[in-house]
């Protein structure tokens, strides 16, 4: 098959009729990127297709969930009723009623409307996984491209450190940090003046630090790619008319390794979000009043007793976790097939 | 050689480690004995910090602690008074290792089967059902894998008990929990690794050979294609161990992940400090075990 006919095949029937040298000509200013052809590949993708599907409502979910509540309390009796029984911190004597179409996903040990919680708490586990795949982006882009075009000892150096980190386990080092460092920034945070941002330090801390944890596997791709790039011809032309590395790297190779570093990074989303869970679950991570999947899930490990069952209380919060989990995998999967990355782990 | 040069690494690192760790929950503000009983008299709290040498300058403090560190002594806990650190472990870590190895035995013995069916039927609905099973246990964490089996299999069946750890039929739940998510990774490159190795040519020449199917992929292939998973055995046992803190947490088993998440969340500095090391130490031993089996596998593995 032809990249024309890739691309687009309404374009064959479109061109048939046309003389076959405009049809050259047509075809030479169809030349199709890598990007494109990626896009086209992905596409194809059923799994993945709908795992981004899934993401995007999911999203916009999350997003309008506070907004329709707010909206619904200031439109008529009804309204107002619909979002005090959908508040997510309101206290009720309605405890551990399953689901029903008043409360979709049940509600909690203190009457709280599960499926509220839920998305509220779907709040902070996104938020995370995306802020925390953004810190390990930095860290590892920075440090893989250094040590990549740096070569020599320098790059001896810094992979070497890699290694030693990837031995360790640095999730206790993020537990350890957390819970020791978190006091000193919350006073500090008061003390110049910001108690909202003081009351936020354990979700920055979350943010940094998972995100300081999950840079290795980003720095190695983007090393080895770096280490690829950095003797072509286009990169030798750049130096020859004298530009510097920084300009060399952001310039020319960065771009060159867009495509992969935006697979890892939707790989690694699923894996802080992971993460993430597992510290609230533990109560290292989001305290209450705000909760996260992971929390939500431990309060409904809590109620578990042999007497009465409320399933509900862990289904729906693991639920959406897992199903969230899959469709990031399915996409991140997907992206990779699609740009044809070599795995490395 | 090699070995021996990264056994001896392994002094200065945990002297490092040991040295942040220390350095790090004396940062953190509060201190051991802040939620004691009211009313705790100020002479008392001194009397208290004196024993434990909490009132000494701090390089007093981490000169005594290397001393003792090098008797192979981790300290008092503070928490668990009349306890040392070393008590605590020796009482934990078998808890801990033994689940641990349960559960490494559960993903190995699942996953490489699965994912070895699944390459020798690639295509038909055993491939499938291998790929399904990897895709879905690798998205479920214990966090909800856990929860859901006591459910399950000890309140709505009651068919294993809840939690606790005290007989063998206490230990299932667990391991399944905690072995379930490798188990699927495990699947996943078996198989990966066996369609790799069955374009090999040594294949080829096996079957040219006239071996049967049977013969070519247990006794040729697998020796080939199970190398990832053994590569793959060193992260994992980091991920294990940390993984059993939540599982711990929930069966109430009395393990290391327990203590070590109960002593950062009491202050007890030294069980944090002593636990960290101990964690560390374990991992690059167990890494540098998972090597050593690889280069057996593997005999064109060498190292200078």
């Amino acid at each position: 098959m032809s990249e024309q006919e890739i691309r687009n095949p309404k374009s064959e029937v479109r061109s048939s009729g046309a003389a076959a040298a405009s049809s050259s000509v047509e075809s030479a200013s169809q030349v199709v990127s890598p990007g494109q052809k990626a896009w086209q590949r992905f596409r194809k993708n059923r799994l993945a297709v709908v795992g981004a599907w899934f993401l995007v409502v999911l999203v916009i979910f999350v997003a309008a969930w506070p907004a329709v509540l707010k909206l619904a309390s200031v439109s008529g009796v009804k309204g107002a009723a619909f979002a005090q029984l959908h508040d997510p911190d309101r206290l009720t004597d309605d405890q551990f009623q399953p689901p029903s179409p008043a409360h979709w996903f049940g509600t909690d040990v203190h009457g709280r409307d599960v499926f509220s919680r839920v998305m509220f708490g779907a709040q902070v586990s996104l938020l995370v996984g995306i802020v925390g795949a953004g810190v390990s982006l930095v860290i590892g882009v920075l440090w893989g491209a250094i040590a990549g075009y740096a070569g020599g000892r320098l790059d001896g150096v810094m992979m070497r450190f890699v290694d030693i980190l990837y031995s360790l386990p640095s999730i206790i080092f993020v537990i350890v940090l957390i819970t020791t460092l978190e006091g000193a920034l919350k006073s500090w945070l008061t003390a110049i003046g910001s108690p909202g941002l003081g009351k936020s330090a354990r979700l920055l801390f979350l943010f940094v630090g998972l995100g300081a944890v999950s840079w290795l596997t980003m720095a190695r791709i983007v090393r080895g790619q770096v280490l690829s790039l950095r003797n072509r011809l286009f990169v030798e032309a750049s130096r020859a008319l004298g530009a510097g590395p920084v300009r060399i790297l952001w310039r020319h190779i960065i771009p060159n390794i867009l495509g992969v570093v935006i697979v890892y990074l939707t790989l690694t989303v699923p894996a802080i979000i992971l993460y993430e869970s597992f510290l609230s679950y533990l109560g290292l991570g989001i305290q209450p009043p705000m909760a996260s999947w992971g929390s939500l899930i431990a309060e409904g490990a809590d109620q578990m007793n042999p007497i009465r069952v409320y399933w509900w209380l862990i289904a729906f919060p693991g639920g959406v976790l897992v199903t969230t989990l899959l469709a990031l995998n399915f996409l991140g999967d997907g992206l990779r097939d699609a740009w044809d990355v070599r795995g490395k782990d | 050689m090699h070995f021996l040069k990264r056994l001896a690494m392994l002094v200065p690192l945990l002297l490092v480690i040991s040295t942040l760790a220390f350095a790090l929950v004396r940062v953190a503000p509060g201190g051991p004995f802040d939620r004691e009983r009211q009313p705790a008299s100020p002479e008392i709290e001194r009397a208290m910090k004196a024993k434990y040498h909490l009132d000494e300058p701090a390089w007093r403090q981490y000169l005594r602690f290397l001393g003792d560190l090098a008797h192979g002594d981790l300290g008092p806990s503070l928490k668990y008074r009349n306890h040392t650190v070393n008590d605590i472990i020796a009482q934990a870590l078998p808890v801990s290792m033994t689940l641990g190895a349960l559960a490494f035995c559960f993903a190995l013995g699942v996953g490489i089967p699965v994912g070895f069916i699944a390459a020798a039927r690639r295509g038909k609905w055993q491939d499938h059902a291998g790929n399904l099973f990897a895709v879905l246990t690798v998205c479920i964490p214990g966090l909800v894998v856990a929860p859901l089996l006591i459910l399950l299999f000890a309140l709505h069946w009651r068919l294993l008990p809840v939690a606790l750890w005290c007989s063998p039929a206490h230990a299932i739940l667990p391991t399944v929990a905690l072995g379930l998510f490798f188990s699927g990774k495990i699947a996943r490159l078996m198989r990966e690794g066996m369609l790799n190795t069955m374009q090999a040519e040594f294949i080829t020449a096996a079957r040219a050979k006239g071996l049967g199917e049977n013969s070519v992929l247990l006794k040729h292939a697998f020796r080939l294609a199970v190398l990832p998973v053994v590569s793959y055995s060193g992260p994992m046992l980091a991920d294990l161990l940390t993984g059993s803190f939540v599982i711990e947490n929930i069966f109430q088993i009395p393990g290391l992940g327990m203590f070590f998440v109960n002593s950062t969340l009491n202050r007890d500095y030294t069980m944090t400090v002593g636990l960290t090391l101990l964690y560390a130490a374990l991992l690059i031993l167990l890494n540098l075990l998972v090597d050593l089996a690889y280069v057996l596998l593997d005999p064109r593995v060498k190292y200078e």
